[in-house]
């Protein structure tokens, strides 16, 4: 709102200014805290003695000799395994991310460019999907996954958060090739070209703001997830996130806190780094479906 | 689309999610009908010189073989539903008759765990939806003030906290609350009281995981707010500077309704994902003094000894009931929407 006659008074400016930077700090500092600790021993980042200790860094200068330590970074990455903790994510994330695009393109692609009553209801059935709590769902996995003896390996894993994924993207792409023209591909048509051709050569070359919109909500949700890795994968393929909280030990083996803070550090930088390339692609998907209606 | 072509391109996806979120539901709801058996129990007589002595014990072998045989379990039917840990019929009877006043018996109510997690889980939607529509909106009216050119940097610092996986996000607060962390140990100080610790007192864990969800969503209502912002017209917004409306009227009257059809959208999105609510209480190790539905399915489901996929599967599906009742209004406004849009 770019209010042309509006003239803001100074005070509400001021305030507004003192709002912002207030929120922005509750919204960013415990990040920029975490990574900060993370240079630290445990002794100073969880200090009985006093929390300004994280700062000066008294115990990591007595420990390590140093102010800055990778000490927590060693320890999680090879002592604790984080390494194959994230080569897993990796794995589970680009099969997550390019299968849930090839299936929902091509599903979505097809919804659109239906009349007929029965994409209405499938799509309804999808929003319907998408609001199940996955922990409900992997509760009706588990049984199934046993008695198939596919339970704990990654391909399950992939095909499950495919399958978790497949409504969202549906929803998102469908909006999306509904502002694709339908004169293009149906010009296509008459000149002689099967739906997949005109798919093919008309609508991929113009599909990828979409496309890539929905490719970071998939990556985002395999990346991010806890629920289906946690219970579906057993210890030895455990992704990034199920992992770290491995580390924060349970009643009957105590964890390692500051390879935890280490391995969320490692795992939160290059989603950062990924949001700030793709904010305008972010923002437009969180709000593709309800702006419109 | 012919049917034909329709049903090649929708196929793969269709029968993914028939296979990996329909099929499971529909398990879901048979598994809930079965309970784990009991172990198989054999009177055992052991003698020695001082007497004979019979002692019951599990006949190992029995209790395997009926396992091989039916993995499933045996059929509860409705007995799950209804035990102590579920909806509990004959705790509440037996509690209702023994209790003199309204308020003794929902307080035994509420110690019951299905009632217990139920509580809390309504507790959190109830707060934090609202406070996240709140916070989200006048983040998106504050930020939509400054100057354009900032604003990209600022945008990016707000979705922060929605970006993370819970489970971190709740980390990351954890430490810091904590009686060894900073703001832990300054509450400490500030308080006076140097036992003071979040963890141990139910009402300030409660109010931890409350804050904890409204820091993780605001920043979803706010970039739909924002959004939503953009497209108010400009002319009504003048016509009424004009005519010397203040700026809380110009909200109230011209920018909310405008965006009233999003704020409902907001709102049902996020009660929804609020109803499931349950990494947070693993992040904060809050399981102690809150736990949520979904909790109660996960603690099922690692279980030690044996996985009670039965009580697992009922908790779900009343879960899966609360959810419908949810949904209803976003189908309802979807189906209506279709019909206009023909």
């Amino acid at each position: 709102m770019d209010f042309g006659l509006d003239k803001k008074s100074n005070s509400l400016k001021t305030f507004n200014t003192i709002f912002i930077v207030i929120w922005l700090l509750l919204a960013c500092f415990p990040f920029i805290w975490t990574f900060w600790g993370s240079f630290k021993v445990r002794a100073d980042f969880f200090s009985r003695a006093d929390w300004w200790y994280a700062i000066t860094a008294f115990n990591t200068l007595i420990e390590t000799g140093a102010r800055f330590t990778k000490e927590a970074y060693s320890g999680a990455w090879f002592e604790g395994e984080f390494w194959k903790a994230s080569r897993n994510t990796v794995i589970v994330t680009i099969s997550v991310v390019s299968i849930s695009l090839f299936l929902g393109t091509l599903g979505a692609y097809a919804l659109s460019r239906s009349t007929k009553n029965y994409a209405f209801w499938i799509l309804i059935i999808a929003l319907i999907f998408r609001a199940m709590p996955h922990i409900t769902l992997v509760s009706g996995y588990l049984f199934p996954f046993f008695q198939l003896q596919i339970w704990g390996i990654l391909p399950t894993t992939i095909v499950v958060l495919v399958a978790i994924n497949q409504p969202f993207t549906l929803w998102l792409l469908y909006s999306f090739f509904k502002t694709v023209p339908k004169e293009l591909d149906e010009s296509a048509l008459i000149d002689g070209c099967s739906y997949f051709q005109a798919f093919r050569h008309i609508i991929m070359p113009v599909m990828w703001p979409g496309v890539i919109t929905a490719g970071l909500f998939s990556l985002m949700l395999a990346y991010n997830d806890f629920t289906v890795t946690a219970l579906l994968l057993n210890q030895e393929n455990h992704t990034m996130v199920p992992k770290i909280q491995s580390y924060l030990g349970t009643n009957q083996h105590e964890g390692n806190l500051m390879w935890a803070v280490s391995a969320v550090v490692s795992a939160t930088a290059p989603l950062f780094l990924l949001v700030m390339f793709f904010q305008r692609q972010v923002i437009s998907g969180l709000t593709a479906g309800a702006i419109k209606g | 689309m012919p049917n034909r072509s329709f049903f090649w391109f929708f196929f793969p996806a269709g029968l993914a999610m028939i296979l990996f979120i329909g099929l499971p539901i529909i398990s879901t709801g048979i598994q809930s009908f079965y309970a784990q058996h009991d172990q198989i129990l054999i009177e055992v007589k052991k003698c020695d010189p001082f007497g004979c002595k019979t002692s019951v014990v599990v006949d190992q072998e029995a209790t395997s073989k009926i396992k091989e045989e039916k993995p499933l379990g045996k059929f509860n039917g409705f007995g799950t539903y209804i035990d102590r840990n579920h909806l509990a019929s004959d705790q509440m009877s037996e509690f209702w008759s023994e209790s003199k006043s309204v308020g003794e018996f929902i307080g035994k109510v509420g110690n019951l765990p299905f009632y217990k997690a139920l509580v809390f889980t309504l507790t959190y939607c109830v707060i934090v939806t609202p406070c996240v529509l709140l916070l989200g909106f006048i983040i998106a009216l504050s930020l939509n003030a400054i100057s354009r050119k900032i604003r990209g940097p600022l945008i990016f610092g707000t979705i922060l906290p929605m970006i993370v996986t819970p489970l971190v996000g709740s980390l990351v607060l954890f430490w810091m609350i904590d009686a060894e962390g900073i703001i832990g140990a300054n509450l400490q100080i500030l308080m006076d009281d140097p036992y003071l610790s979040v963890k141990s007192s139910k009402a300030l864990t409660w109010i931890t995981i409350i804050i904890y969800g409204v820091w993780h969503h605001s920043p979803f209502a706010f970039v739909v707010f924002y959004a939503a912002l953009q497209t108010v017209p400009q002319e009504p917004l003048e016509a009424s500077i004009i005519d010397g409306a203040s700026r809380f009227q110009r909200v109230k009257h011209i920018v909310l309704p405008h965006i009233y059809p999003v704020v409902t959208f907001v709102a049902l999105i996020s009660l929804m994902d609020n109803f499931r609510v349950f990494e947070p209480i693993i992040g904060f190790s809050a399981e102690g003094s809150a736990q949520s539905l979904s909790w109660l399915i996960y603690d099922n489901l690692v279980n030690e000894e044996v996985i009670l996929f039965g009580s697992a599967a009922a908790t779900s599906i009343m879960t899966i009931v609360g959810i419908s009742i949810i949904l209803t209004p976003v189908l309802l406004r979807t189906w209506k929407e279709f019909r206009t849009n023909r």
